[in-house]
């Protein structure tokens, strides 16, 4: 096993430890949005879509190379467009509640009249 | 490893650290916008680094660069276009093809490197083909079965389970030729046999999403969000780039643990839904009701009297509310009751609407505040003191015979909506929910059925009750 194929290896366990850590204690309410981000974070294939290009010169490779670019970049663009439309939303209602978004959901129960 | 490629290797880092901030600031309503600014830092720092290093490498022929940006700047437009023009409703259908397409790239980034390697005879073999075989697999089941579940929530394809007969025959075949195949590519370098593993997994994907019911859709999209991160991981590999195995690893963890939840929430392990659908068992048999109950069909002025009266409200949405585009409505008469000091909360089952949290984006949508959003757990010991349930299109979820073994939904965590004082359930027909089965509600001498599309009904009853309060 070349030293490449562990360090590889190595980012890739402690990425996969930090995916399960980062998320665990997302409320329900931002499930959609959370994997609607997500979604958008493995539009990074695009990185390797043109990367593709560094390599072709022949009528295949161009064709893997463009439709890989335009369903990365269809993804890419779109996710996070798409996540910054949701999270808007969520935003913008009640402004009078301004001081109240740094508490969890659930502890907005004394609003109510 | 020379000054420039540590240069770019340094900026994919940042990039990585880009993307974990920012899933870590979607923990909460309050920085999530922020955490998708800062990924999508991320996400630029990675594309400029690439160009970079594209430029820098010089050996990008002009054809190259022309399909390269051609192929980028179409896919961005088709991106962007679809993303600012779909209904909140169709939000799922739109993650899934931008599942498809995500696995489908990383697919293509293995199946190109794979012809560069063996064209050049060289280094095909060994580890590099592993990573090569997992992303083509897993990029090529997501592909086709991202834009299968796509097409069912769209109904472009039924909702309900297709089962094909001798599927699992099939399936098996499928496997045993894709796994052959890649076995013989572990000793021998064959382009052929590379194809192979492509097409047949690419009609696994097909044929591994068809059984499953809309109802499991959502589970099924979290779960191939997951596939393509670890696609992408793969391809990431394959191509010896950390920026691919570092975004791809946190996809692919963070949208297990996604998926984990949803199955958790409805109470169904994953080997459950990915096996088959809802209905499909011998579970309709004893869901049955007796097919003389009495059902209570009720009009706008008395549900009007019923809610203005009430002293507690809780509204129960389901997808029949987003479908019918009633949020806005909905939100209306909820105002015009809390302005007669009525107390309104929304209880929001983990699975309303099509994804969890799908139906709090469609009450954000119509500006509800989420204070009065009401999780499961926390809003069921309030129904028992509410004096009208309200439930708009929502059907499987209220159930109550989830709470009985031997049903198509038992042990499904339900809303008890059953214990209110009086429930009016707004609903089209009598038709059933996505499980297949009658609701035991709807027979409860406590319920009036309002048959009426949710948002007409919602305005008929906003109007009634200006009219009776004046």
């Amino acid at each position: 096993m070349s030293t490449a194929l562990v360090t590889d290896l190595t980012i890739f366990v402690l990425a996969l430890l930090v995916g399960i850590e980062v998320i665990g204690k997302v409320p329900a309410t931002l499930h959609t949005p959370l994997m609607s981000a997500a979604n958008s974070i493995h539009g990074i294939v695009l990185v390797g879509a043109l990367l593709i290009g560094v390599t072709a010169h022949t009528v295949v490779g161009y064709i893997l190379a463009f439709v890989a670019a335009f369903f990365a970049a269809a993804n890419v663009v779109g996710g996070y467009v798409v996540t910054g439309r949701m999270l808007k939303m969520f935003r913008r209602k009640a402004p009078v509640q301004a001081a109240e978004r740094g508490v969890p959901v659930q502890a907005g129960s004394e609003h109510r009249s | 490893m020379n000054t420039f490629t540590t240069d770019i290797q340094l900026a994919y880092v940042l990039a990585a650290a880009c993307f974990v901030v920012g899933l870590h600031l979607m923990n909460s309503p309050a920085t999530a916008r922020r955490g998708n600014q800062v990924s999508t830092a991320g996400m630029i720092i990675a594309m400029i680094a690439t160009l970079v290093l594209l430029i820098h490498q010089g050996t990008v022929t002009a054809a190259g660069w022309t399909v390269l940006i051609v192929g980028a700047l179409l896919g961005s437009a088709v991106g962007l276009w679809s993303a600012r023009t779909v209904q909140m409703t169709a939000m799922p259908q739109l993650v899934s093809m931008f599942n498809a397409v995500g696995g489908g790239a990383a697919a293509l980034v293995a199946v190109n490197d794979y012809i560069e390697m063996e064209s050049a005879r060289s280094g095909v073999l060994g580890t590099t083909t592993v990573f090569t075989l997992l992303d083509v697999l897993i990029g090529s089941v997501t592909f086709t079965g991202s834009i299968i579940a796509a097409g069912k929530l769209q109904g472009l394809i039924t909702g309900s389970p297709v089962m094909i007969k001798g599927g699992r025959a099939i399936n098996l075949a499928l496997i045993v030729v894709a796994l052959g195949s890649a076995a013989f590519m572990l000793t021998t370098a064959s382009l052929p046999a590379l194809l192979i593993v492509v097409l047949a997994s690419l009609a696994f994907g097909v044929l591994m999403v068809l059984p499953i019911g809309g109802a499991d859709m959502p589970v099924v999209i979290s779960l191939l969000n997951a596939f393509t991160g670890t696609a992408v991981a793969m391809a990431g590999f394959v191509i010896n780039n950390w920026a691919l195995i570092v975004a791809g690893a946190l996809v692919g963890a963070s949208g297990g643990i996604l998926t984990k939840l949803m199955a958790d929430a409805m109470n169904r392990s994953l080997g459950n839904i990915m096996l088959g659908g809802f209905g499909t068992g011998d579970a309709v048999v004893a869901a049955a009701v007796s097919g003389d109950a009495q059902i209570r069909s009720i009009a706008a002025d008395d549900a009007a009297i019923q809610l203005a009266y009430a002293s507690k409200v809780i509204i129960v949405p389901g997808y029949g509310l987003a479908a019918a585009q009633a949020q806005h409505g909905v939100a209306e008469l909820a105002a015009l009751l809390e302005s007669r000091g009525i107390e309104v909360s929304y209880a929001i089952h983990p699975v309303a609407g099509r994804m969890p949290g799908h139906m709090n984006v469609l009450l954000a949508e119509a500006n509800v505040p989420y204070p009065q959003l009401k999780e499961m757990e926390e809003i069921n010991p309030e129904f028992s003191r509410a004096d009208v349930a309200l439930v708009i299109g929502a059907n499987d979820v209220t159930n109550p015979a989830a709470r009985r073994p031997g049903t198509a939904i038992s042990g499904m965590p339900i809303l008890d909506v059953d214990q209110a004082k009086s429930i009016i359930v707004v609903k089209r027909s009598m038709g059933h929910g996505y499980a297949g089965i009658d609701n035991e509600l709807y027979t409860n001498p406590k319920t009036s059925m309002y048959f009426a599309d949710a948002k007409k009904a919602v305005a008929e009853m906003t109007a009634a009750v200006k009219t009776l309060v004046g």
